[in-house]
């Protein structure tokens, strides 16, 4: 790749906090590196990966709406996390969380293990938990 | 409590964090340099390993082996730790700090605050340095990022403490002692038989050039075998694995390049200057393989029929890597 060949195609993806280092070639065939803001095919895939992740979650909210999951089931999906993360993160044992994707459990958890949820969420409350918007 | 610390970026976390840490004990050596000699560039395509259900190419050695195969080669010796006890692993930190003694780390990116929010996926394998502390906040530098950065004590403890694939465990390691006199010839001489020993030499079908031509002939059955939505995930993923923060683009085969120019200066050796060009242009034909990869995956999963001619590119670039890394191991 020549230097002046190396992409720019911006498309936020580096959230405008920084820029890729990229190898190129300069006029005298010598190696040097270029700051580039994106690339067309890395965002194509970096979007696909995103809109999939992102379906996930809606049809997770869907679930919730209809009353099949609970909200933890929304937000776990929303953190790109499995029930075996969850419980990592939230050190809450696997058949507890699985026991808490269903409504009905959910909504007689204790407080604080509401509260262990939230935090490994990255919810600032626990009222967070019940509020999955639209 | 701030260490004189000159933060330099990287197009990968760990080369970076090797060369910040070795300019710090006065060893300047360049991002291709310590990736050629570090043995950084590596294929391996494993399907049985998935990541949410989608098979891994690697276009990385495991996280650690550039830094540890690069402080080996210079005899540079290092200290590594890992913690049980998330708070003492934060003590210790501190108490590096006071020695100024900058201390490399590995870390989750799903938690770092300050790392682009679309790249903050569940991945425990990021390389940084803690160079200080100030007003209570730790000093981060990030190879990724442009400029230095800071993260408060939960935030550090946090990412050092991620859960999931590849914990982190709270992994830390710093430079002990780096020798007066360092071979940097022979070292770069090893660096590229090592490379080449991996990329052409492997057994099984699944690592190096041999990997290379597995998942080609793979992915020629995508289509049929997992319909057109399924298969554009995973080569949406294999696109991805090879240009995302941290493989330097098109799969590290630009920055090998540069690294082989300056080896043909350093050794004075004109045929690892023409390699470099015949790098060059296989590093090319992997940026074709995402452009026309990232077509396929931009035509909303409707097309079928384009899968055999990225997967006849793929097959391409592994015979002509191949003739470079035979050319190359030749030479030495």
């Amino acid at each position: 790749m020549k230097k002046d060949q190396v992409p720019q195609d911006n498309e936020n993806l580096l959230d405008g906090k920084t820029r890729d280092v990229q190898y190129a070639i300069d006029k005298d065939g010598k190696y040097t590196t270029v700051l580039s803001l994106g690339w067309e095919p890395k965002n194509i895939v970096m979007k696909q990966a995103w809109n999939e992740i992102n379906s996930h979650v809606e049809d997770a909210r869907e679930e919730v709406i209809a009353g099949k999951k609970s909200p933890l089931f929304y937000f776990m999906k929303k953190n790109m996390m499995g029930v075996k993360l969850l419980s990592e993160y939230s050190g809450i044992s696997r058949w507890k969380v699985r026991k808490h994707l269903k409504p009905k459990h959910f909504n007689n958890a204790k407080i604080s293990i509401l509260d262990k949820y939230a935090k490994a969420l990255n919810l600032s409350s626990t009222d967070d938990l019940f509020r999955i918007g639209k | 409590m701030q260490i004189d610390f000159q933060h330099s970026m990287a197009a990968h976390c760990e080369n970076g964090v090797t060369a910040n840490l070795l300019r710090y004990y006065g060893l300047e050596l360049s991002e291709p340099m310590i990736f050629g000699i570090g043995s950084g560039l590596f294929f391996s395509y494993l399907p049985f390993v998935k990541l949410d259900g989608i098979p891994v190419a690697s276009f990385r050695p495991l996280p650690g082996f550039i830094f540890r195969r690069l402080t080996k080669a210079f005899g540079i010796k290092t200290e590594t730790k890992k913690f049980r006890n998330p708070d003492k692993a934060m003590e210790e930190l501190d108490i590096m700090i006071d020695k100024c003694i900058p201390a490399g780390m590995i870390v989750g990116v799903f938690n770092l605050t300050y790392f682009p929010a679309p790249y903050r996926f569940h991945f425990n394998a990021h390389n940084i340095i803690v160079y200080g502390k100030e007003n209570g906040k730790y000093l981060i530098s990030d190879p990724i990022m442009e400029t230095s950065q800071e993260l408060t004590y939960e935030d550090l403890k946090r990412v050092r403490f991620s859960k999931g694939i590849l914990k982190p465990k709270g992994k830390a390691y710093h430079i002990t002692h780096v020798p007066e006199n360092v071979d940097i010839k022979k070292a770069v001489i090893n660096g590229i038989k090592k490379t080449c020993s991996e990329m052409t030499g492997f057994r099984g079908p699944l690592i190096g050039i041999k990997g290379i031509r597995y998942l080609a002939g793979s992915m020629q059955k995508w289509p049929e075998k997992l319909g057109a939505k399924k298969a554009s995930l995973y080569l949406g993923q294999i696109v991805r694995m090879q240009e995302e923060i941290g493989t330097g683009g098109a799969g590290f085969r630009f920055m090998y390049a540069a690294f082989l120019q300056e080896a043909s200066t350093l050794l004075n050796e004109d045929r690892l200057w023409k390699l470099s060009e015949e790098m060059t242009e296989t590093g090319d034909k992997w940026r074709d393989f995402a452009v026309r990869a990232g077509r396929i995956c931009k035509e909303r999963y409707k097309t079928t029929d384009s899968y055999a001619s990225v997967s006849d590119l793929l097959l391409e670039i592994a015979d002509r890597e191949e003739s470079v890394f035979k050319n190359l191991k030749d030479i030495f």
